[in-house]
């Protein structure tokens, strides 16, 4: 499938470009039981992803923000179906993938990867470097012990390692460097799509910038696919092309990256947007004079979500119908989406 | 900003005695002060000795780590030479502490109620009566809603955000005159982060505390501090008022930092880089500890640690670029 859209940007000249769709996410939901009583009965459902669409282009990075338990990492293992969803469909170039079994789902997981936040705990270390990106290849079973080997020296190397590390375990590396080792583990089989879920979160500023630099580097190199979750919002911005804000479970906003961050139509994005500390040290000469919105209370429970638009208990701009009616993700203009009742007659 | 120091810090060194020939030099000689009312942070990487230098003003340094040298005075009395008892009395009553994951700080098998008023009791001459009734104003005071209702509750019942203010609630309830904050927000949301270091400077000044707030956001640092302290491997390496700092930026190491930022106004093909990674303390490199990083180094960088100069008024930097004296 293909789509003709015109991107645009303040910074890029207009350019026309055939957009593939590589993922078609159509109302995906995943509820997860809770339990309760002496019997151990589900009592209610926690609705960490409910009711989501969207989709992701080919080549494309497609970043996630939101706050912690909005569901963020719950929709990126859906995707490649490290979970199971509950109800909706997943479209991987087109092939119904949603209710295929784990065996059946194989010869799609080496098109699919991800890479962890933690780089502590997501590497077996009982396993060299070696044996660490050599399991992949192992279980896919295409390539021969030598092929395997030129195949480990090669990613090895673009990653930024040495080859003499291969024989190293992942306590012998710094944070940065084991999240290298993750993403080299992710890009041996040269999947197509990669989730990476706040890969840079648990580093310092100075390595986060020499992981990200690589990142892009092997996207187009590799031509990947990303879908990029992070709480950070201005790593994000850096990252990506499109950017989708959720909340609760629910996407609130998906839209060019320039369009969310110079105009954010959501209040929760417009909250979220002027939360975040800058340094703005031309102050008086600054275009746009950042207003501060300042949002009370906390994210309510997922098991137990207001009724209506999930936001409303925390939004300057609620009004009785939110209460009501639950706000549908529309496009308000060209590529821009907003599940909100203050654009109904947009 | 008065004259007299809050906290006077001279030529601090904690070090930690891991096996024999093993030191890690978490504090490597620092000296700074906070004034009253004034907003100092403490920027630097993980590692660098930010939290260790706060542990030590608060005296609770424990093995195999030890202050080796210096003093720490706090209003002129110097805390080294206190009886624990009295270093206990002055946590309470002169130096408050809000640590980076409040869940460690509060105790889970009790109440907040009964950890408030226990604290508030150990440094105030109040019955429990009194005491409760304190503990929901100040629960109220920190944005707590129901503060009645909460006050029964424990500690895992709350939102880490929530739980954070019931930290700064238990920090503020004897007016302290410094209030030390390591990473207080480090593991919240933005949204939550921005409520919690917005109540900070009001509790700030409503009781006419200096704060020394420590975190590894630079943004933060702008937003929310006077002056800031950059520290490198257990050492400052510059100070400045803080738009100073960021402006007109002069130590390798800060320049790095702020190159390495993605510029949420601004569109970046590729972000600026420090090559390498922080030394661990227990091997720092001979001379300037950030020789091993640094795109200017010289020579004599690599034998000798430049000494922390005052550039202009208010601005020090350790760096042979600006030819401060050697120090070995
Ligand atoms: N296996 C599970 N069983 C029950 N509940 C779960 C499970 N996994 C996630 N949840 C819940 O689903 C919600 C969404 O979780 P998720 O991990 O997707 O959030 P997130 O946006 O990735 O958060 P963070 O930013 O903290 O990583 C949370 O309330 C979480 O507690
Ligand atoms: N209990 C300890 N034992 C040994 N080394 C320690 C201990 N605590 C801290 N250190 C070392 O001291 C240095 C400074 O630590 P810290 O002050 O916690 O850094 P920061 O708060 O800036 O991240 C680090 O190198 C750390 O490994
Ligand atoms: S639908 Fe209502 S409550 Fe929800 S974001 Fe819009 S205005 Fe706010
Ligand atoms: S003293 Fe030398 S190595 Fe250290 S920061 Fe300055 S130029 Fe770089
Ligand atoms: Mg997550
Ligand atoms: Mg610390």
């Amino acid at each position: 499938m293909t789509l003709k859209t015109t991107e645009s940007s303040q910074f890029e000249a207009t350019k026309e470009v055939e957009k593939e769709i590589l993922i078609d996410v159509q109302n995906v939901k995943k509820y997860f039981p809770i339990k309760g009583g002496v019997l151990k009965r589900t009592i209610g459902h926690l609705k960490a992803v409910d009711d989501v669409s969207f989709t992701i282009y080919k080549g494309e990075t497609l970043g996630i923000v939101g706050e912690s338990g909005s569901g963020k990492s719950t929709l990126g293992r859906l995707l490649i179906r490290l979970l199971d969803p509950t109800e909706g469909k997943i479209l991987f170039q087109e092939a119904d993938i949603t209710h295929l079994t784990q065996r059946q789902v194989r010869p799609y997981r080496q098109d699919m990867q991800i890479v962890f936040q933690d780089p502590f705990a997501s590497l077996n270390s009982k396993m060299s470097v070696e044996q660490l990106i050599e399991e992949p290849l192992i279980v896919q079973g295409r390539l021969d012990r030598n092929q395997r080997k030129a195949r480990i020296l090669e990613i090895i190397e673009k990653v930024g390692l040495r080859p003499s590390d291969r024989q190293k375990y992942p306590h012998e590396f710094s944070g940065g460097q084991r999240q290298r080792i993750s993403i080299a583990r992710a890009l041996v089989l040269k999947p197509k799509f990669v989730i990476c879920d706040e890969p840079v979160s648990a580093l310092d500023v100075s390595i986060q910038a020499q992981v990200l630099n690589l990142m892009k580097d092997l996207q187009d190199e590799f031509g990947l696919t990303y879908l990029f979750i992070a709480h950070d919002l201005s790593v994000v911005k850096h990252i990506s092309e499109r950017v989708a804000v959720m909340y609760l479970g629910r996407l609130a906003e998906i839209a060019p990256k320039n369009r969310l961050y110079e105009n954010p139509l959501h209040p929760y994005t417009k909250a979220l947007l002027s939360s975040i500390p800058v340094i703005d040290l031309d102050e008086d000469a600054s275009k746009v004079k950042r207003e501060k919105i300042k949002l009370s209370g906390d994210l309510p429970s997922p098991a137990n979500p207001p009724s209506g638009c999930t936001f409303r208990t925390r939004c300057p701009q609620a009004h009785e119908r939110c209460a009501i009616d639950r706000p549908e993700l529309r496009e308000i203009e060209e590529d821009h989406f907003v599940a909100c009742h203050l654009y109904d007659n947009k | 900003m008065s004259n007299q120091p809050v906290l006077d810090v001279n030529n601090l060194k904690t070090y930690f005695y891991l096996e024999k020939d093993v030191v890690a030099k978490a504090v490597d000689d620092i000296s700074f002060s906070v004034y009253p009312g004034e907003t100092v942070a403490i920027v630097g990487e993980s590692g660098s000795g930010k939290s260790i230098t706060a542990l030590s003003i608060m005296q609770l340094i424990n093995k195999p780590g030890k202050i080796v040298d210096g003093s720490i005075l706090l209003n002129e009395q110097d805390l080294a030479v206190l009886k624990p008892r009295q270093m206990t009395s002055v946590r309470g009553n002169h130096i408050g502490m809000i640590f980076q994951e409040p869940m460690t700080a509060l105790n889970p098998v009790f109440t907040i109620g009964s950890q408030m008023t226990e604290t508030i009791r150990k440094h105030k001459k109040l019955s429990k009566k009194q005491a409760h009734e304190k503990a929901i104003e100040l629960l109220r005071t920190v944005g707590i809603p129901r503060p009645e209702q909460i006050i029964h509750e424990y500690p895992h019942q709350l939102s880490g955000g929530m739980r954070q203010r019931v930290m700064i609630a238990i920090a503020i309830s004897c007016e302290p005159e410094l209030l030390i904050a390591d990473e207080p927000t480090t593991a919240l949301d933005v949204t939550i982060q921005a409520q919690i270091l917005d109540l900070l400077l009001e509790m700030q000044k409503k009781y006419e505390m200096a704060l020394l707030l420590i975190t590894h956001d630079l943004g933060v640092v702008y937003e929310y501090t006077d002056r800031v302290m950059v520290m490198y491997g257990g050492q400052i390496v510059e100070q400045a008022p803080t738009k100073q700092l960021l402006k007109l930026t002069k130590h390798p190491y800060t320049q790095g930092l702020l190159s390495s930022l993605p510029n949420i106004d601004q569109d970046m093909e590729r972000l600026g880089t420090i090559k390498g990674t922080v030394p661990p303390a227990y091997n720092f490199p001979k001379g300037c500890r950030f020789s091993t990083r640094c795109p200017f180094v010289m020579d004599r960088c690599k034998e000798s640690n430049p000494a922390l100069t005052e550039l202009e008024k208010d601005h020090y930097v350790r760096c042979f670029l600006y030819d401060g004296g050697d120090k070995a």
